[in-house]
């Protein structure tokens, strides 16, 4: 979909009624399309041209890029720098805060600044514990809960005030999102988690990867028995399996992720493990989109982020459409500019 | 102690309810406390406090006691300090991701809060940050204050 006033860089939208936020992703989401957001993996490095060029890739094929806030617990360029420099030339990040690295005095500030910047959406995590990551010497400060920092982000949009009482003079115009685990245990309480976050102020949801099509049907099932289709979106979580072998290896070593048995002998018994895990991954993608309640997919391909134009583009979810890109309107643009 | 922390949950439903019937008692003493000073019983209560509730539930005196709505097991024993249920790295097993040698706090807060009657509602309440100038101090002070002044039994020595 194209909207009418597609943002000049620089330029904020106006916010239509009943949203949150001046953002294109929102606008996808409640306009009913089926959204596609992807990951981009902040650079070990100073230079802005490092995180431009991981942007590129994604060009005309995702809605919304999520900046990740050292994620695995190793140290990269910040999140909100991530995304000052992307909402520079007029992308929609998604700006990712957990809260392992932060108190509340150093979130709501950069909660502040990143609506400044033009940031228009916010994913409140927990985050990796430091064990994870390349700093386990680190101290973990983990002074809020992802629960607890959506509810200080939407008092600040909305009540105009810091969690201390304090009143700000301009509120953060974000759109609010959290990430669910639908294959964690405890498994029969994960639906209830998610109401918890929509209580708290989560207005779209990222799950983690989700390779057991009958677990998150079973829980997409709950959350609508739940009444919480209405009230907020879930996009379902997917990515490309380079290899059995990386298979087995994320499936030990990165917290929270579910590979079934049958998924790993598939890429086993395939000639061209790569391709078959992107073959995996389109076929997924298709059946979430049909699964009630799934209103887009969040692709996570860490270090394959090449392969996520070809996953959309061959499981045909745009159906056509062309999210923006910095040159997509090039020529309506300079067309306008000669009237 | 690990191992009684495990008794423990196992049995909330008991705990539970013979905290129900303190807390009254707590919030009875409300005047006596008031007598005394809240201040002044500060130390000697959270001492006892956590004696007790350090050997059960391997309290941290967070000061914010929430363990009737976490199934008894207390959620400052998670190594992310979550108050809101499990984060999305517990192991298939039930174990933390940060300590694999531990249940997940928040799989046995889940078995616990089965067992208290309405347990699995409190447990979906959402828990505002905590006040970290709560640590050390008593909760069951604060709750008898609360409580106390909830039912207009009088205001403490030097309140304003």
């Amino acid at each position: 979909m194209r909207f009418e006033d597609e943002p000049v860089p620089g330029y904020p939208l106006p916010i239509l009624p009943g949203h949150t936020s001046p953002g294109r992703f929102e606008r996808v989401l409640r306009a009913g399309g089926f959204a596609i957001t992807t990951e981009l993996a902040p650079p070990d490095s100073a230079d802005p041209e490092d995180v431009y060029r991981r942007a590129r890739v994604f060009d005309g094929y995702v809605d919304a890029i999520n900046a990740t806030d050292g994620s695995g617990a190793n140290c990269h360029m910040s999140s909100l720098a991530v995304c000052a420099l992307l909402t520079r030339v007029g992308y929609a990040p998604i700006m990712q805060i957990s809260c392992r690295d932060k108190n509340r005095i150093a979130i709501q500030g950069d909660i502040l600044g990143g609506a400044a910047m033009g940031v228009c959406n916010i994913l409140c995590l927990t985050g990796d514990g430091v064990q994870a990551g390349d700093h386990p010497q680190a101290k973990p400060v983990f002074d809020l809960d992802c629960v607890s920092l959506l509810d200080i982000a939407r008092t600040l949009r909305d009540d105009h005030h810091f969690q201390s009482g304090r009143k700000i003079s301009f509120a953060p115009r974000v759109f609010l999102g959290a990430a669910e685990n639908p294959s964690g245990p405890p498994y029969a309480w994960r639906p209830q988690r998610l109401a918890k976050k929509v209580a708290a102020g989560a207005q779209f949801i990222q799950t983690q990867y989700c390779y057991d099509l009958p677990l998150l049907r079973d829980f997409m099932n709950h959350v609508e028995g739940l009444g919480l289709l209405d009230k907020v979106f879930i996009l379902a979580g997917v990515g490309p399996l380079r290899s059995a072998k990386t298979a087995e290896w994320m499936r030990k070593n990165v917290p929270g992720m579910h590979v079934p048995d049958a998924v790993i002998a598939r890429l086993g018994g395939a000639q061209d493990q790569a391709r078959e895990g992107r073959n995996i991954c389109i076929e997924l993608i298709q059946s979430m989109r049909e699964i009630r309640g799934v209103s887009g997919v969040h692709i996570m391909a860490y270090r394959q982020e090449e392969s996520v134009a070809e996953i959309v583009d061959k499981s045909g979810i745009l159906q056509g459409r062309s999210p923006w890109y910095p040159e997509r309107d090039a020529a309506t643009q300079s067309q306008r500019k000669a009237q | 102690m690990y191992a009684v922390r495990a008794w423990s949950v196992r049995h909330a439903r008991g705990l539970n309810a013979f905290y129900r019937g303190f807390e009254r008692c707590l919030v009875r003493l409300h005047g006596v406390f008031c007598a005394i000073g809240y201040e002044r019983s500060e130390r000697p209560v959270a001492a006892v406090e956590k004696a007790v509730k350090g050997l059960l539930f391997d309290c941290r005196m967070c000061g914010q006691c929430v363990l009737s709505s976490t199934g008894m097991s207390c959620p400052m024993n998670c190594p992310k300090s979550l108050r809101n249920g499990p984060c999305g790295g517990v192991r298939a097993d039930g174990n933390c991701e940060v300590k694999p040698q531990m249940r997940c706090v928040w799989v046995e807060a889940y078995r616990g809060s089965e067992r208290i009657p309405g347990g699995l509602e409190s447990m979906s309440k959402v828990q505002f940050a905590v006040d970290q100038r709560s640590q050390g101090r008593s909760s069951w002070l604060r709750v008898a204050r609360e409580k106390g002044e909830e039912k207009g039994g009088g205001t403490p020595k030097g309140a304003p």
